[in-house]
């Protein structure tokens, strides 16, 4: 959902045209436009039925196009080259964001980012889809990215595919054959893969209510705002009348080749009041379930200490907001 | 459709009719289409906003839309801003006297964010305008001075 913090790496350097003298001209006819992504067929759909047909009438040659902050810059490079976009920001209904009674929450995949992050039901029912939002990229690549751009394009740095696992959610998949629900842990494959099939659609997010006494969290270290993390950790807890950890959920973001989980860390909390010597040997034990591949900016040995220190964080956040 | 496809876009209150290719990118489309080169083209990926523009009022990257994309739509560009020839809006006179601009590049991008910005947070704290500024690169001024220019406006829109 937003444009690369660092360019995709490009084959050859880009040739520029020739100056020209400068000019304002009102009409460019005669001439060629200056264009950058390679030519595409466009279609732009007025019903989720009319998309689908399409998406299985043109196979892996076709793309949705959903806020197209992270496919458009891709075009720009030329690094995507679809034959056919399926522009999905004229189809009604693909963005409703609906709260049920009991705390449950449905997001449609073309909800744009910044209305999730500002919608007061949201806020209320799942409120670490906001706290998480506001660290993705820019306000202005919120104000066009969708949720379901986003996780389809399935960036394993980007922060809402570790939120999804986080929050248990469950997908909806659409294709013209028909339709079928899965567990986000089922959808992230790899980096950019997931398991869409080529004639489907991510149509709907579906989250789980949160139990009374449960608190989340989602903190990152980035270089600057707006940066992919160099470690992002997701994290939700839940409290007994007692006070003591009845269930917990951690995931984490450029943490491996796909958003990862830490079940083990989480199962280790279960029972315990979440006091700093638990919170503690979870942190030692996510450390081990991630899987950081490192970066320009940070070694895989430093972003798994930071793997611990985040998660020990949002843990503790999490906690104090569930009592 | 690879074809040209016959667009109606309004731009700053003039509706312009166009036929383009699908592949144009709306940025594009401003500059070389309508010749409005105040929007400014630089990373072209999404990462530096100096081509910022109001789409119905929301800031976005206008290089990360393609102009058949805004058919029907109202577009804002920093062509629209100053209230008559020859004069400043407030937010414009603001970076002007507060130095908020040297080379200017990233200039129309950042008033069109946070023309936007203000109308939403009328009272911004200097940590909010930090991050609304955020998605705007200036390699110039180390952004204090832009900061400072979008508090003083907020001020003198709020009558202080």
């Amino acid at each position: 959902m937003r444009a690369a913090a660092a360019a995709p790496p490009r084959a050859e350097a880009p040739r520029r045209a020739p100056r020209r003298p400068h000019r304002l001209r009102q009409s460019a006819a005669h001439e060629e436009p200056r264009v950058k992504p390679a030519p595409f067929a466009w279609h732009a759909p007025d019903s989720v039925e009319a998309a689908l047909a399409l998406k299985a009438a043109h196979g892996e040659e076709a793309r949705f196009l959903a806020g197209g902050q992270s496919l458009v810059p891709a075009m720009n490079f030329r690094v995507a080259q679809p034959a056919v976009l399926l522009d999905l920001n004229r189809v009604p209904g693909l963005d409703a964001i609906e709260a049920a009674a009991d705390g449950s929450l449905r997001i449609g995949a073309m909800a744009r980012a910044a209305r999730l992050e500002h919608d007061a039901a949201a806020r209320r029912s799942h409120p670490i889809l906001a706290e998480a939002l506001h660290e993705v990229a820019h306000p202005q690549i919120r104000n066009r990215g969708t949720l379901g751009g986003n996780l389809s394009h399935a960036d394993p740095a980007s922060e809402m595919p570790a939120v999804m696992l986080a929050l248990d959610a469950r997908f909806l998949l659409r294709s013209a054959r028909g339709q079928r629900e899965l567990p986000a842990a089922d959808f992230f494959l790899g980096p950019l893969t997931t398991a869409l099939g080529p004639d489907e659609m991510l149509a709907e997010m579906r989250l789980p209510p949160l139990p009374p006494r449960s608190g989340s969290a989602f903190l990152e270290v980035a270089r600057r705002r707006g940066d992919y993390a160099m470690m992002g950790v997701a994290a939700v807890v839940t409290l007994d009348a007692e006070g003591r950890c009845a269930a917990a959920r951690i995931a984490c973001c450029s943490a491996g080749p796909t958003p990862m989980a830490a079940p083990r860390a989480a199962a280790s909390l279960l029972g315990t009041r979440l006091g700093e010597a638990e919170i503690a040997a979870a942190a030692a034990l996510l450390r081990e379930e991630v899987d950081p591949m490192g970066s320009v900016h940070a070694s895989p040995d430093y972003q798994r200490h930071l793997a611990g220190v985040v998660a020990a964080r949002a843990l503790r956040l999490a906690k104090a907001r569930a009592a | 459709m690879s074809g040209r496809v016959a667009i109606a876009v309004t731009v700053n209150g003039t509706t312009h009719r166009r036929e383009v290719e699908p592949r144009l990118l709306l940025s594009d489309f401003l500059r070389h289409e309508l010749g409005l080169t105040g929007t400014h083209v630089g990373c072209e990926h999404g990462v530096c906003g100096a081509c910022t523009i109001r789409l119905d009022g929301a800031p976005v990257r206008s290089c990360l839309i393609f102009a058949v994309q805004a058919d029907g739509r109202a577009i804002a560009t920093v062509e629209g801003l100053a209230p008559a020839p020859g004069r400043l809006s407030v937010l414009q006179q603001a970076f002007q006297d507060a130095h908020g601009l040297q080379c200017g590049y990233c200039t129309p991008g950042i008033l069109m964010t946070i023309s936007a910005f203000l109308e939403d947070n009328p009272e911004p704290t200097e940590e909010e305008v930090r991050h609304a500024l955020s998605g705007t690169l200036c390699r110039c001024t180390g952004y204090q001075h832009i900061v400072d220019a979008v508090l003083l406006a907020a001020r003198r829109l709020q009558g202080g």
